[in-house]
């Protein structure tokens, strides 16, 4: 990797970075454009939009629910992606999906095509260059891939370091300092922090692994966000000022969408209420001890 | 140590270590489970693989005394006649239960206590797997909860009770078909959630490294045996092992220890459902028959053969059974179908219901709907020369807990082969 920063990693060179999450396709296309512009218009740096699929294992009920509402609604990843070139807002888009999808990419015919043409290239290699080379193309900064270990990355490590993807790993609470030592030789862009055990989910406090955590990656050179649980301003400003460098907020925004009621002027007034207190969150931080990202 | 002894040592190191059968298997889940399966990967190769603490002594100790192992191999006489071949039965409906899932069950509730863990979660489909969980937790006194789909706790009901009756708690999934793929989702989240104190007891050849090869390893029991039976019954190995898959657990007990015998075919008889066609805008297929008409995908921490749409979607998947109701399939028999080592191939609803039927009359076995896809098999098979002269076919579990859907199933579809009822109404 160079040493110039990514457009993900640059997205927390000012400030603490606010990444929210929603579904695309819940409930619609054009809904979904709305809110991110919203999301934007609210102070997000980065927006973290999930491509459905339909077995969902990280997840909890609220963006289980979310993804059926898209699935049912006819979304697909060929139309994820349409979505993400429509949109029209200057802020890295990251893909967060799960394995499947990525190795399905291109369909059967391009499986069949490949094996015709190589004589039985390794089918994922395939499925995963295809998906990499359409989500550059449609301007995707980085991928969230939660059933993807890296033990399993390789493929798309090599295809997004290709076509200048970030492939963000989650370090999560149970994470030896082996394996985070493995993730950190892997992820670019930021690494995301999993603030507590178990699935995607609002939550009313800030769980005391994530302080853990965060000091266990202190020596990391990459920006690290917390997610899983986050839902206030409050929860933003007590995580920054625990050191990290930036918050993910997914359910409590979903939550929004799936209430039906002036969602996007909601979720602007949501992701300002978190930007402000991830803002206040490193005032929090006496000077000297601030990370230079 | 002597030579030998290092020789079998480092073959263990290599089997625990490799994640993959060819290019199927691996271990694709979330982040916070990787440390709990590199544990359980670590107490597989120790305790099962190294018999460490003589953990397989203990586990065929109770598999004999609590399990009522082994089985018999038995001659059936009426179906030999039947099809002019000689048809051995192997009795998994006898083990303690009425299922082979005791097998996998006992072995993993006992390394989880060998492992420390105070507590285990369960998915089930037909209920047998919950049951056998459920059991092997009492016998060996660890909490249990069981996830079970809602469709498959209303088609199940006998199996819940008794799962409750071992005073598990079964906790019903209401998302999606209510199936087992759901259940199984569901079980990841629990056990993502409390990891550090609780094991996974998967309850087929399905899910991350070790899994599958643990649960084939329990469930080779059944080929060991069978393979014994036949040779002393017989005098020699089969020409043919039948065996019906879901997640393939009894196929993989039942086919492992005949995988290097070439001569022994084996054929892996999945649910035809209604038929093998998909409707892709319902996202549905009207079967579960993933090995045969399945791409590769991944699904539940494997990479594998699946039910999906050209995108990726997982379907649903259909069988009047509900314990091959499932999408995917282990890895191990994914790799052995496309290596050419294992034929699979499909029976239907109706033709696994007139089997239960068959059998029960012929036999005086009330065979599984599971096993039932297997008997019908020899009834269905287009060429009766390819199964050979000796056939061994898994009777993998008894039919007690399918009674209701027989009957409501038989008379809906007017199978020929059920018995009236009329004068009883």
């Amino acid at each position: 990797m160079s040493n110039s920063k990514s457009d993900l990693e640059s997205a927390f060179a000012d400030e603490p970075a606010l990444i929210p999450y929603v579904v695309a396709g819940d409930p619609g296309i054009e809904e979904t454009k709305e809110y991110v512009r919203a999301l934007v218009r609210g102070g997000a740096d980065v927006v973290e939009l999930g491509l459905p699929f339909s077995e969902p294992i990280a997840d909890g009920p609220t963006i289980q629910n979310a993804i059926r509402r898209a699935l049912n609604g006819g979304m697909t990843p060929q139309k994820y992606l349409d979505l993400v070139s429509a949109l029209d807002v200057d802020v890295p888009i990251v893909c967060m999906t799960y394995y499947n999808l990525i190795y399905q990419y291109g369909g059967r015919e391009a499986q069949r095509a490949s094996e015709r043409s190589s004589g039985g290239t390794p089918r994922d290699e395939e499925g995963v260059e295809a998906f990499v080379s359409a989500a550059a193309d449609a301007g995707i900064a980085g991928l969230i891939v939660p059933d993807l270990p890296v033990e399993e990355s390789g493929p798309l490590r090599l295809a997004c370091d290709e076509y200048g993807l970030d492939l963000v790993f989650i370090v999560a609470p149970t994470t030896t300092d082996r394996r985070k030592r493995r993730i950190s030789t892997q992820a670019s862009g930021f690494v995301y922090v999993q603030a507590r055990m178990g699935t995607t989910g609002a939550q009313a406090d800030v769980s005391g692994d994530t302080h853990e955590s965060l000091q266990r990656l202190a020596g990391s050179d990459l920006p690290k966000a917390v997610g899983f649980g986050v839902s206030e301003g409050e929860h933003a400003r007590e995580i920054i000022s625990a050191g990290a460098d930036g918050v993910v907020v997914g359910s409590a925004l979903v939550d929004i969408v799936a209430s039906g009621e002036n969602v996007a002027e909601r979720l602007e007034t949501k992701a300002a209420e978190l930007k402000s207190g991830a803002r206040e969150g490193r005032q929090d931080i006496p000077e000297p001890e601030r990370t230079s990202n | 140590m002597s030579e030998t002894n290092e020789t079998n040592e480092r073959n263990a190191m290599n089997e625990a270590n490799e994640t993959k059968f060819g290019e199927y298997g691996g271990q694709y889940v979330p982040e916070v489970l990787m440390p709990a399966i590199e544990e359980l990967q670590s107490a597989y190769e120790r305790y099962v693989l190294n018999n460490e603490d003589g953990f397989i002594d203990e586990f065929r100790r109770h598999m004999r005394d609590f399990g009522g192992r082994p089985t018999p191999l038995q001659r059936a006489d009426a179906l030999s006649e039947r099809y002019g071949k000689e048809i051995y039965l192997k009795r998994e409906d006898l083990v303690h239960g009425g299922a082979h899932k005791l097998n996998n069950a006992l072995g993993q509730v006992l390394l989880a206590k060998y492992m420390g863990k105070e507590r285990i979660v369960a998915e089930t489909g037909a209920g047998q797997h919950g049951t056998a969980t459920a059991m092997a937790a009492a016998y060996l006194d660890i909490d249990c909860e069981v996830f079970m789909g809602r469709t498959d706790i209303n088609r199940q009901r006998p199996n819940v009770f008794r799962m409750r009756t071992h005073d598990a708690d079964v906790i019903p999934v209401d998302v999606g078909s209510g199936t087992l793929k759901e259940a199984i989702n569901e079980t990841m989240r629990d056990w993502a959630t409390n990891v550090e104190d609780t094991h996974y007891v998967i309850g087929s050849v399905v899910g991350p490294h070790p899994f599958p090869k643990m649960v084939r390893d329990f469930q080779s029991v059944i080929s060991e045996e069978s393979r014994e039976q036949i040779r002393e019954q017989a005098g020699r190995l089969p020409d043919s092992v039948v065996a019906c898959a879901g997640g393939g657990s009894n196929t993989m007990g039942a086919f492992h220890n005949f995988v290097p015998d070439e001569d022994v075919s084996l054929f892996a008889v999945e649910a035809g459902g209604s038929g093998l066609t998909i409707d892709e805008d319902e996202g549905v297929a009207p079967h579960s028959a993933s090995l045969g008409t399945g791409e590769d995908g991944v699904l539940h921490g494997a990479r594998t053969k699946l039910l999906q749409s050209e995108d990726g979607q997982i379907l649903e998947s259909h069988s009047v059974s509900a314990g091959l109701d499932y999408s995917g399939v282990g890895p191990e028999l994914a790799h052995l179908v496309e290596t050419g080592r294992v034929t699979p191939v499909n029976v239907d609803d109706d033709a696994a219901l007139e089997a239960f039927h068959r059998l029960s009359k012929l036999e005086g076995i009330i065979p599984a709907l599971e096993s039932s896809h297997a008997v019908a098999f020899l009834e269905e098979v287009t060429d009766l020369d390819e199964l050979g002269d000796l056939v061994v076919v898994n009777v993998s579990g008894r039919g007690d807990k399918d009674l209701d859907t027989v009957i409501e199933e038989s008379e809906k579809r007017g199978i020929d082969a059920a018995p009236s009822m009329e004068v009883f109404r």
